[in-house]
């Protein structure tokens, strides 16, 4: 405990970057899945095909061989480009914008199959009636899609945080000095590994428990005026 | 076909000449993730089945481990074994540690499995407990006993219906095991970034891991919309022609 409490700045940052990367993958996934629902739902052939092709790909490779890909990879993407075209000089990317940038791309696609399904679960009646009460679409979109959307997608949403808030732990392997990592040097130094560890293990249950409780206050104040059996 | 070849910027012989390796790879993943979900389903089943009979002492406590297990990231578990077992004495010390606990692959099997074994628990509880109540209503009905019951009707219907979030399960532990590279095992990604280090390069090994793990996934999805196909047939929502026949509005299919 006193080991603890010796390395608590460090702990205390690794979780703030954490808890950052978490937002910041999050923000970007929650746009790509609207983006993709959109795509998925539209009529746009191409548009289908580009969603389906997106969520397909995300679905079948693992989380920690994209981060790596686009981390080594990206950089030497980029930075070829830049030399080809004499338009920028060397980047280099950070862990955490390869980190974010991967996790939210990633979990965008869980994001589009969540909103996907919320839209749909809005009986078609409704939709007609608007449009038959000469409603225009985006006016469909905001009065009667968007906030039943919310409603149907809360429990989703959630599940996808949960375990997007988990993966972001992935992201200490390639060194992005996050709560894994600083634990896992504090407990290298000290010998202390599992102290340490466990240290990690107890805050990333205190953040799933947290953000647990947080959405179902949310799910009770979407589904406020649905009618349970 | 060499010209077609010199197109993509990758040194493709020399994953050739490593696709031996990467089999292997393919091998230790396989054989990690299926032994992890063998293990970690059979120990779910009767861990469901307390927490759906709501036992009065094991459903807290299997409630709890679920919960932590879930709620924390597999990759600190794995490390929470593999290094912080070390940290004791008496860890070292027991007969465990030679065989067992010192053993990256012992640590991964053991985390992946308890880690599975936590979210199929889960997925099965929810299963039997949406058990239509008329099959179980009948089977008492035609006086079938509690273990008859549950073994003839709950289960099977049970396990049918957890298929497809099952399918999920067994993606997310796919995905799950190359938490195994981090801890020294050449799964793999252990062996894409083993080819990285090696030759110095920044997409060969981590773009073949890419693609053999892809191929994976495609062929477990094929083999559980088989299983759906087989055993969730009389789910299937029956064609309505009149419903079909409605145009959609505003392009949403």
């Amino acid at each position: 405990m006193d080991l603890l409490l010796e390395y608590r700045e460090q702990l205390l940052a690794g979780l703030v970057t954490t808890v950052e990367l978490a937002l910041a993958s999050l923000v970007l996934s929650v746009t790509l899945g609207l983006l993709g629902a959109w795509a998925k739902l539209s009529a746009n052939r191409a548009a289908n095909a580009l969603a389906g092709a997106y969520t397909t790909v995300v679905r079948g490779v693992p989380d920690l061989v994209l981060i790596m890909l686009v981390f080594f990879g990206g950089q030497v993407t980029v930075n070829a480009i830049g030399t080809a075209t004499g338009l920028w000089d060397y980047v280099e990317i950070s862990q955490f914008v390869a980190g974010a940038l991967t996790i939210g791309v990633i979990f965008g696609a869980y994001f589009t199959e969540t909103f996907r399904g919320a839209i749909l679960a809005i009986p078609r009646g409704q939709i007609e009636a608007g449009i038959s009460t000469g409603m225009s679409r985006p006016l469909v979109f905001r009065r009667i899609i968007w906030p039943q959307m919310v409603r149907y997608a809360v429990p989703g949403f959630g599940n996808n945080w949960l375990v997007q808030l988990k993966t972001t732990a992935l992201v200490s392997v390639i060194g992005l000095q996050d709560l894994v990592y600083n634990a896992f040097s504090a407990g290298r130094s000290t010998g202390a590994l599992f102290t340490f560890m466990a240290a990690a293990f107890v805050i990333y249950l205190a953040l799933t428990a947290l953000s647990d409780l947080g959405l179902r206050a949310l799910e009770r104040r979407y589904s406020r005026g649905v009618v349970r059996a | 076909m060499e010209n077609l070849l010199s197109f993509i910027p990758l040194d493709l012989p020399l994953i050739v000449q490593n696709l031996d390796r990467f089999l292997q790879g393919v091998g230790v993943t396989l054989g990690l993730t299926f032994l992890s979900l063998a293990l970690g389903g059979a120990m779910a089943v009767p861990l469901a089945i307390a927490r759906a009979s709501r036992h009065r002492v094991l459903n807290p406590l299997i409630w709890a481990y679920t919960y932590v297990f879930r709620g924390t990231p597999l990759l600190v578990q794995t490390y929470l074994l593999y290094y912080g077992a070390g940290q004791f004495q008496f860890v070292r010390e027991s007969w465990l540690w030679g065989p067992v606990l010192s053993q990256a692959w012992w640590c991964a099997l053991i985390a992946f499995t308890l880690n599975t074994c936590a979210y199929t628990t889960e997925l099965l509880r929810g299963a039997i407990v949406d058990t239509p109540k008329g099959e179980v209503e009948a089977a008492i009905a035609t006086g079938m006993s509690h273990s008859g019951r549950l073994h003839r009707i709950v289960l099977p219907s049970a396990f049918r219906r957890a298929i497809p979030a099952y399918s999920n399960e067994v993606i997310f532990m796919l995905h799950g095991s190359v938490v195994a590279s981090t801890i020294t095992l050449q799964d793999i990604l252990g062996v894409g970034r083993w080819l990285n280090g090696r030759y110095y390069l920044a997409y060969e090994g981590l773009i073949t891991a890419a693609v053999l793990y892809f191929i994976i996934v495609f062929a477990i999805t094929r083999v559980f919309r088989w299983l759906e196909r087989r055993y969730l047939r009389h789910l299937e929502r029956r064609r309505d022609p009149v419903v079909r026949n409605i145009a959609p509005p505003m392009g949403v299919k």
